[in-house]
Formats: C-alpha cells, structure tokens, sequence
C-alpha cells in the first residue's frame, strides 16, 4: 500500500500515468473500499495541490470542493451543490470527482450540459478540453484515457441570463436524485438538461427547439414543453425508482424550472 | 504488501498509524489508536455517526484514505471537551436530555460543533441544514434541534 501525496500536478499526472489510482475527495472511492469493491495499492492523493483547488471567473479547478461551489459558484450551479450530500460530502466531495466518478445521478452534471460546459483533460503529455458530450459515454464510463486526470471544468464566458437547478428525490437531504434538471433561458433561447434518466447527463433537444421560438409561453406551451421533455428522456426502472415516474417527474420538473425562469 | 507509516495530528497531539491496506481513518481510529468515540454504521458518508474534524473541515471519517492524512490536523468527538469540562455543544445537550441510544451522538457533536464555530446564533433551518449529514435512527430529532435552539439563544 503507497500513498502519493504531491502538492504539484504535474507529480500527480507521472503518478497517475504509472497507474496510480487517483483520490480526490474520497466520497465515491472509500465507499467501494469499504464494501470491499476496491482494493487499490497504489493512491495518488490530489488534497495537496494548490493548481486545481483554483476557481476564477469561468474556470473551476477539479479539486474545488462542493461547498465552495454552494458558496461561490453560479446561480444554478450552486443550487445543485446545496443538494450533494450533507456538509460532511460537500466538504470533501470535488466537482472533479463527481465527474470522473459520472453516475447518471451526478447532481453537477446538469447544469454543466446545460450552459455546454468544457472538460479540461490532462496527462503527462499534456491538455485537452473537450464538450461535456464527449466526456460522458456510459453509466459510469467517461473518456478519459487511463493516464489522465481532469485539470477543470471551463464554463462558457457568459452564461444564461436566468437558469434553475431543481432536484427530486425521496427526502430534502442526503438524497441522490430520482432526477435532477437544469433549465436555462437567454432572451428567448432556452435550454434544458437532465440527470438521473438516460446513462449520461442528456438535453432534450426537441423541447429546447420548440420553447424557444416562442417568446411569452402560454399555459399551452408549457404543457407541450412538459411533454416533449417527458417524451425525450430514456429513464430507466431501478431500486429508486420507475421509468414512469422519472418521466413523469422529468416533464414537471423542467416546466416548474422554466416557469422561474420566465418569472 | 509494505506498510505505510503516518504521521499526523490527533486532538492536539502527534499521533502515527501503521497502515497496511486502504483502511479508513475510522478504521484506524477505532482500531488502533483506541478513540471508539467515532462510531462505525453505514461505511458510505450516509449517518455522519463518523463525523470528525480533518484540518479544519467536518468529514466523514469513514471516507478519509488514511494514508492520505499524513501531515493532517484531526480532532474526533474525544477532542471535544475540554478535559473533563464539556463544551457548549455537549453542554446543551446534556442540558435538553438529547440523548437517546447514544450512537448519533458523537457525530451530532462534532458536526454542531462546527456549526457553532462558524454561526453562534444559528436559526432552527440552519440547525436542521448543518445536521442533514447525521442521522438519528432513535429519531430524537426534536430534543437535538431543542437543545441548539436553547444554545443559540443564550451564546
């Protein structure tokens, strides 16, 4: 068992290129070790590194933790930090880690996918940024290559007018989402973006097209809003929850979102 | 497989663990260095009955690497009181009787300990949001969120 503890990243990407298993807040990887689904004997810590603890302007290091989100981050980005966890989680938790860990559930993920957020990617060889799309592939699966680590998340230089994080799930606290969605709206452009109902974070892409040409929704537009996102999402029937009800829940969710925005 | 030598700082004082595998740092603090003050239930950041202090921050002990603490300042529920003299928080809820089974309550101090640190006059909402991460199964909720109440109002 060796634990790296490196206070530059350029010590924690040889590491991790020479396949160490990276740790940032711990919240994800120790429950696998806990319940014996990890055993790793090569660890590199990423607490130590003062580079991705850094978040100016639109650039948030890796290793920002959550409650900073919640403390200093944008409008819907922040509503969705509040919800991760309890203070323990999102003391430790990291916008990095719930990235790279990419559970459909992830709370972070929407709004990224909604305001079309940037991945910055790094490794020994150097960085790459790419769309929130192409990092997530699967359940769990990004495409990160195995020597590298994510340096920030790079949001776009200016974001939506208004936008609105709301999450559902069986209690207020300590919950992971039965869905959970970003709605954003700029003038007349609307977006919208989901969690917890397709293998990775999706847009409904049709309900998008259809609100935004319309300028002052009527109960009407907002009905078929409701639908076509209802209609868009590929929820899945598991232990927290049916397909019926997520997609139930994600229709309600993104108009209620989209009425605050329009408020 | 080699073992791992950390050194760090417990309650005050240099402490140093032996750790052969990924264990937790509540596995190391209950197991090795005696402190059974941080309770072990859920093993996944869910009951907070593991809360503890790392440089500064409410943790889950639980879902600290302890080979990631080396250098670290980390005070358990043990690191509470002041010898025998209880702190405000155990104080208060001595006072309101807050107390059922017992197990939450290490966690429950910890964390509103912190709380208190940060906000001295917290509202019942900012109680009830710093405690969401500990979990009570005897569900005594009313006397823990009394007994702050009472401390808010009188620090």
């Amino acid at each position: 068992m060796n634990v790296h503890h490196p206070t530059t990243f350029d010590e924690a990407l040889a590491a991790k290129a020479a396949g160490a298993v990276p740790l940032a807040g711990g919240t994800d990887l120790m429950v696998e070790v806990n319940f014996g689904h990890a055993r790793p004997t090569e660890v590199v810590s990423l607490r130590r590194i003062d580079e991705v603890k850094e978040f100016e302007g639109r650039r948030i290091g890796s290793g920002v933790s959550w409650r900073r989100i919640e403390n200093h981050g944008p409008r819907a980005l922040a509503q969705a930090a509040r919800t991760v966890g309890s203070p323990q989680i999102r003391n430790a938790g990291t916008i990095g880690g719930n990235l790279a860990t990419a559970s459909p559930a992830g709370d972070g993920h929407p709004f990224l996918a909604a305001v079309d957020a940037q991945i910055e990617l790094a490794s020994v060889d150097g960085r790459r940024t790419i769309p929130w799309d192409e990092f997530f592939v699967g359940v769990k699966k990004t495409s990160m290559a195995d020597d590298e680590l994510i340096s920030a998340v790079v949001l776009p230089d200016s974001l939506p007018e208004r936008h609105e994080f709301g999450k559902i799930g069986v209690r207020n606290a300590m919950v992971i989402s039965t869905v959970c969605a970003v709605v954003t709206r700029d003038d007349q452009r609307t977006t919208v973006a989901l969690g917890s109902v397709a293998p990775t974070p999706m847009r409904a892409r049709r309900a998008e097209e259809m609100i935004s040409a319309v300028s002052n929704p009527s109960d009407k537009d907002l009905a078929e809003f409701q639908r076509l996102v209802s209609d868009e999402v590929r929820p899945i029937t598991d232990h927290r929850s049916t397909e019926e009800y997520r997609r139930h829940a994600a229709g309600v969710l993104s108009r209620r979102l989209l009425e605050r925005c329009l408020r | 497989m080699s073992a791992l030598i950390i050194n760090f700082t417990l309650n005050g004082e240099p402490a140093n663990a032996r750790v052969l595998a990924p264990l937790s740092l509540l596995d190391v603090l209950r197991d090795q260095l005696e402190l059974p003050g941080s309770k072990n239930a859920c093993e996944q950041g869910e009951c907070g009955s593991c809360s503890v202090m790392l440089d500064d921050e409410l943790v889950c002990s639980c879902l600290v690497m302890a080979g990631d603490i080396e250098g670290s300042r980390v005070t358990t529920v043990e690191g509470m009181a002041n010898g025998r003299v209880l702190n405000a928080v155990q104080q208060a809820m001595h006072e309101a009787g807050a107390v059922q089974c017992g197990f939450c309550t290490p966690g429950i101090v910890v964390a509103a300990t912190d709380l208190f640190e940060a906000n001295p006059k917290p509202t019942t909402d900012e109680i009830k949001e710093a405690l969401a991460g500990n979990i009570c199964r005897c569900t005594g909720y009313g006397a823990i969120i009394r007994a702050f109440e009472d401390l808010a109002g009188t620090t």
